[in-house]
């Protein structure tokens, strides 16, 4: 499944500056395995011990992953995955 | 209706129908108007408790100045509640929020502190805390931490939606300091626990994202995310659209980040239809239209709206 990842600025040292680039998998962690074989080291910036870290925010065609299964959450073809740091409103 | 003084009047606001943008008779929208408020937003509520709470626990005493990071609202209904009774206000405000929000502020007598545009909130919340730290005696209520904020909607907002609306089954709110939801949220598990609870946040431009690392990332204090059931990111394209959408069908003008929660509750009103459940869903109006306008959010296309918004804390 081919999906868009978009990469927040402060990742796209690993991007080689592109804003998104392509992913495939049928779960958020499929994608984000074949997003780190394109541009190793991104995963470890997103992940610890096994969970998306405390600071970053996933969004699965707008809707927080957290919400519908975190990493082990559906993702199908032509959908889109937004990764944000997570920063202050109000 | 008659109180004693501004202050006794926040909160109560109206919850009304929406017979246009309701997909149908069986899943219906409703929106509470906190644009009624005495300085036309929700955060007249959180604004007033927090600091009600702090003279009562002691912490503000006369003559104090009040410290607050805000993007806009919080300050505003502070520097009111300041003003009638008798503190100083500073606020810490983004320099990339709309000119009506300093003019608001300034009126009623706040005195405003700039943080870089790039950061957005983050940056206000940090150089408020270290503001803080040279001014020991300033007391900052720091709503995203302040259980007095979420008090208020646990008091106030959600008991008001379920007296005005028993079948509610949804509401939508937005998410900024959480406070609104936490309150909401906390209520409805106990009140109503089949009540979804439902997260709308704006997803601004990356100038706002612009963070230096990971770590200078930032969780309101306030946020428990098992009080909500859903969390949707929506950006100005949408939200414009549905705050000029809530304006032409129904009347009602409203803020932008009005816009992303009609958005959110416009989403799931169409899932509540495709599985022919009924729904009566409730979404908050945060605030009103006019401290927007200049960000020509009103007019032109939706492509030069979404230009113009590029960078600006709207919500």
């Amino acid at each position: 499944m081919a999906v868009e990842v978009r990469s927040p600025t402060i990742l796209r040292n690993y991007t080689g500056g592109a804003k998104a680039v392509d992913g495939s998998g049928d779960t958020l962690a499929e994608v984000i395995d074949s997003v780190e074989s394109d541009h190793p080291g991104i995963k470890d910036r997103l992940i610890e011990e096994g969970d998306l870290r405390r600071f970053i925010n996933v969004y699965v065609n707008d809707e927080d992953v957290r919400f519908i299964g975190g990493l082990t959450a559906a993702v199908g073809d032509g959908d889109s995955v937004v990764i944000l740091p997570a920063v202050a409103g109000g | 209706m008659l109180y004693s003084s501004l202050l006794d009047s926040v909160g109560g606001t109206p919850l009304v129908g929406l017979p246009t943008l309701s997909p149908s008779a069986d899943v219906r929208l409703w929106a509470k108007l906190e644009d009624q408020n005495p300085t036309g937003s929700i955060k007249d509520r959180a604004a007033s408790r927090m600091l009600l709470e702090a003279e009562k626990d002691g912490r503000l005493t006369p003559g104090c100045t009040i410290l607050e990071p805000t993007s806009g609202n919080t300050g505003i209904s502070l520097a009111m509640v300041a003003k009638l009774r008798g503190y100083r206000m500073v606020c810490v405000m983004p320099e990339n929020t709309s000119v009506e929000r300093r003019q608001l502020l300034a009126m009623w007598g706040a005195e405003i502190i700039d943080s870089p545009a790039a950061g957005g909130s983050n940056e206000a919340v940090r150089v408020a805390k270290g503001i803080a730290e040279e001014h020991p005696d300033w007391v900052m209520l720091y709503q995203y931490g302040n259980p007095a904020n979420a008090l208020a909607h646990y008091d106030g907002t959600g008991p008001e939606i379920l007296a005005d609306l028993p079948t509610v089954t949804h509401v939508v709110a937005g998410l900024g300091t959480t406070g609104t939801l936490m309150g909401i949220g906390r209520f409805f598990r106990e009140a109503k626990p089949d009540v979804r609870i439902i997260a709308a946040e704006p997803r601004y431009g990356e100038l706002v994202y612009g963070l230096r690392n990971l770590d200078e990332g930032f969780v309101p204090e306030l946020y428990d995310e098992t009080l909500i059931d859903a969390r949707f990111s929506v950006g100005p394209r949408d939200a414009v659209r549905r705050t000029r959408e809530l304006l032409e069908s129904e009347g009602i003008f409203a803020g932008i980040s009005t816009g992303a929660i009609l958005h959110a509750a416009l989403a799931q009103a169409a899932k509540c239809v495709k599985a022919e459940q009924p729904a009566d869903i409730a979404f908050v109006v945060c605030d009103g239209g006019w401290k927007y306008l200049s960000t020509g959010a009103y007019e032109g296309s939706l492509d030069e709206a979404e230009e113009r918004l590029e960078g600006q804390l709207w919500a």
